[in-house]
C-alpha cells in the first residue's frame, strides 16, 4: 500500500526534476554555442564534432579589427561615472523626500516619478538637441548626463531611509551631527543593502544599454563595448561568424563573469529592486 | 531644532542638483517634443513654423505609422503572456528541492543579464538561411532552408522566439521572490484535504500571484515599447517594415530622415502610449496593497 502511494510520487517529482533539467539545457544552449563558435575554427560553427580542435583565433581576429579593450575602458568609465553619480545624486534627494516635508515635496515627488515612465531613451530627439547645445555630444559624459539623476534610485533609497527610526537621527543630532553628517553617519549605512541592489541594477543596465549611447558617440575614444559589438556585428561588414561569436563574449565577459562569481547577489538585488 | 524655514530650504537644496538634470532631460524635453510636433521642418530658406496638427495630420496618413503600431501591439502579444507562463513555471521549478537547483535557476536567469545587442548577434546566427542553425536542424530533420527574418511573414515571430528567450528568466525573478512569500501551511493544508498540487496551483497559488502578474506584465508592456536594440543587428526593421517598431521608427525619422518634428509627433504618440500604462499601474498598484 505504502510503496504503491510512493511510486506515482516518485515518478512525477523526477519527471519534473528533468523537465526543469531539459529547459535548463535548452535556456542555455544558445550561449553554449556561442562559445562553441568562438573556441572552435570556423568550419567547425555548424559541424559539433567533439575532437574538433580548440583555437583563440577568433579572439585573435576580433581584436585585431576591433579596439575591444577600449571599448571596454570607455564601458567602465561610462558605467561606473554614471554610478558614482546616481548614489550622489540619488542619496540627496531621497533623504530630502523621505525627512524633510518641504512645501511642494508631494509635486515634486510626483515629477520625480515621471521619469519611470518617461525614460531618457524614448525622447532621444529632444536630448540629443540639449547635449548639441552644451557640446557633450561624442562624449561619456554626455551618454551618462540624462540617467544620473535617476527616480528609480530615489525611489527605492527613499523607501530605505523612511524605514530607519527616526530615534537615532535625533540621538546623531544631540551628538552633534549636522544635516549631511547624520545622512552619512546613520542613513547611508543603515541602508546599506538598498545600495548594493540598485548598484547592481544600474551597473548590468548601463553595461548593456545600447540605443542613446548609440546616437550620442560617434568614436572609438567614447563607443561603449555594446555600441563598439553593434558596428562590428553588421551583417554587411561580412566577418564570419565564429570571430561575431568570439567578439560577442569579449563584450559580455566582464559583466557575465561577474554575474556567475556573485550569483546570488544579483538575483537577490533584481528581487528586492523589483518588489520595493 | 531647526526652524521652519531653514526645513523648507534644506529640503530643496538637497534635492537641487537631481531636480535640475531631471527637469533638463526629462521634463524640458517632453514638454519640448509636444511643441515642436506643432511645427514645420525648417530648412534653409523657409523657416519652422506653426502648422498645429499637420504632422499629426500626415502620420494619420502614413502607413508605415499604422504598420509600426500594428508590429508593436503583435510583438507584445506574441512575447508577454508567453513569458509570463514560462516564468511562471521556471519559478515552480526552482522553488522547490531540486538536485542543481542554483544552476537551474542560473541557467534561466542568465539571458536576461546579457545586452539585446549581443543577444541578436547569437540568434542573427540561428536564423541566417541555409547555412545557420535552425535550417541545419531543419534540413537534417527533412525540412528546406527559409529565410527567416528576410520573410516578412516570419520575421516578428523569429524575434519574438528570441525576445522571450531573454525576458523569461527576468520575470522568473519576480514570481520567485512572491512565491517565497506564500505560506506553507496552505500547501500543507491543502495537501491534508487532498487537493491535488495542479489544483492547489490553480486555486490557491495562482490568485495569491495576481498582484506579481499585473506588476509583471505593465512592465513587460513598457519593456516591449522601449527596447529596440536588436533590430539594429537583427533586420533594421525590414523587410519592408514588417519587424519595425514604434521608437526604431522614431530613430530613423529623426537620424536618418532628418525629419526632427514628424519625429516629435511619433514621440508625442509614444509619450501617450506610457502615460496611459502609468495610469493603469496607479491603479493597478492600488490593488496589489489588497493583497498584501
Amino acid at each position: 500500500m505504502n510503496r504503491s502511494r510512493s511510486f506515482p510520487k516518485v515518478f512525477y517529482a523526477s519527471l519534473e526534476t528533468g523537465a526543469a533539467w531539459l529547459l535548463a539545457l535548452v535556456w542555455v544552449s544558445p550561449l553554449v554555442y556561442a562559445f562553441w563558435a568562438a573556441f572552435h575554427p570556423g568550419e567547425y560553427a555548424v559541424n559539433f564534432n567533439l575532437l574538433a580542435p580548440l583555437t583563440l583565433e577568433n579572439f585573435r581576429e576580433a581584436l585585431a579589427q576591433a579596439p575591444f579593450p577600449r571599448y571596454a575602458l570607455n564601458t567602465f568609465i561610462l558605467v561606473s561615472t554614471i554610478l558614482l553619480a546616481q548614489l550622489i545624486l540619488c542619496t540627496l534627494a531621497a533623504y530630502a523626500f523621505s525627512r524633510y516635508r518641504f512645501r511642494g515635496h508631494q509635486v515634486a515627488f510626483a515629477l520625480v516619478l515621471v521619469q519611470l515612465m518617461i525614460t531618457p531613451e524614448i525622447l532621444i530627439v529632444e536630448n540629443y538637441g540639449t547635449l548639441a547645445r552644451i557640446n557633450l555630444i561624442d562624449t561619456i559624459l554626455g551618454i551618462g548626463l540624462p540617467y544620473m539623476a535617476s527616480a528609480f534610485g530615489i525611489f527605492l533609497l527613499r523607501q530605505a531611509f523612511k524605514s530607519t527610526p527616526k530615534e537615532l537621527e535625533d540621538a546623531a543630532r544631540l551628538e552633534g551631527c549636522g544635516t549631511l553628517g547624520v545622512l552619512w553617519r546613520v542613513y547611508v549605512p543603515l541602508a546599506r543593502p538598498t545600495y548594493l541592489a540598485y548598484g547592481l541594477v544600474s551597473i548590468s543596465h548601463h553595461w548593456n544599454n545600447f540605443l542613446w549611447p548609440l546616437i550620442v558617440t560617434n568614436s572609438v575614444e567614447t563607443r561603449p563595448l555594446t555600441v563598439g559589438l553593434g558596428v562590428f556585428g553588421a551583417p554587411e561588414s561580412g566577418v564570419n561568424w565564429s570571430v561575431i561569436s568570439a567578439a560577442t563574449l569579449l563584450s559580455v565577459a566582464p559583466l557575465l563573469a561577474a554575474f556567475l562569481l556573485f550569483q546570488r547577489q544579483f538575483v537577490q538585488s533584481f528581487m528586492t529592486a523589483g518588489i520595493k | 531644532m531647526q526652524t521652519n524655514t531653514s526645513k523648507h530650504i534644506h529640503g530643496w537644496l538637497l534635492l537641487m542638483p537631481a531636480a535640475i538634470l531631471l527637469i533638463a532631460f526629462t521634463h524640458y524635453p517632453t514638454v519640448a517634443t509636444i511643441v515642436n510636433s506643432l511645427f514645420s521642418k525648417g530648412t534653409a530658406i523657409r523657416p519652422s513654423r506653426f502648422v498645429g496638427l499637420a504632422n499629426f495630420e500626415r502620420m494619420l496618413d502614413d502607413p508605415i505609422f499604422w504598420k509600426v503600431l500594428a508590429n508593436n501591439g503583435w510583438f507584445a502579444l506574441g512575447t508577454i503572456p508567453t513569458s509570463i507562463a514560462l516564468a511562471i513555471v521556471m519559478a515552480l521549478f526552482v522553488n522547490r528541492s531540486l538536485p542543481g537547483r542554483s544552476l537551474v535557476r542560473m541557467a534561466y536567469f542568465t539571458p536576461t543579464i546579457l545586452p539585446m545587442i549581443a543577444v541578436a548577434n547569437i540568434w542573427l546566427f540561428f536564423y541566417t538561411p541555409d547555412i545557420g542553425l535552425v535550417d541545419q536542424i531543419a534540413s537534417g530533420l527533412g525540412f528546406s532552408g527559409h529565410n527567416w527574418l528576410g520573410d516578412p511573414r516570419t520575421v516578428l515571430p523569429a524575434i519574438m522566439v528570441m525576445t522571450i528567450w531573454k525576458e523569461a528568466g527576468f520575470f522568473m525573478i519576480f514570481y520567485l521572490a512572491a512565491m517565497q512569500n506564500v505560506p506553507p501551511e496552505l500547501e500543507e493544508a491543502s495537501k491534508l484535504e487532498g487537493a491535488s498540487r495542479w489544483y492547489y496551483f490553480r486555486r490557491v497559488m495562482f490568485p495569491l500571484l495576481m498582484p506579481t502578474t499585473l506588476f509583471v506584465l505593465i512592465n513587460a508592456v513598457l519593456n516591449s515599447f522601449k527596447l529596440v536594440d536588436h533590430l539594429f543587428v537583427l533586420t533594421k526593421g525590414g523587410p519592408d517594415n514588417a519587424s519595425n517598431l514604434l521608437l526604431y521608427y522614431i530613430f530613423e525619422t529623426a537620424f536618418s530622415y532628418f525629419e526632427t518634428h514628424f519625429a516629435a509627433a511619433l514621440t508625442v504618440v509614444l509619450l501617450l502610449l506610457l502615460a496611459a500604462m502609468a495610469l493603469l499601474q496607479f491603479f493597478v498598484l492600488d490593488k496589489r496593497v489588497h493583497y498584501r
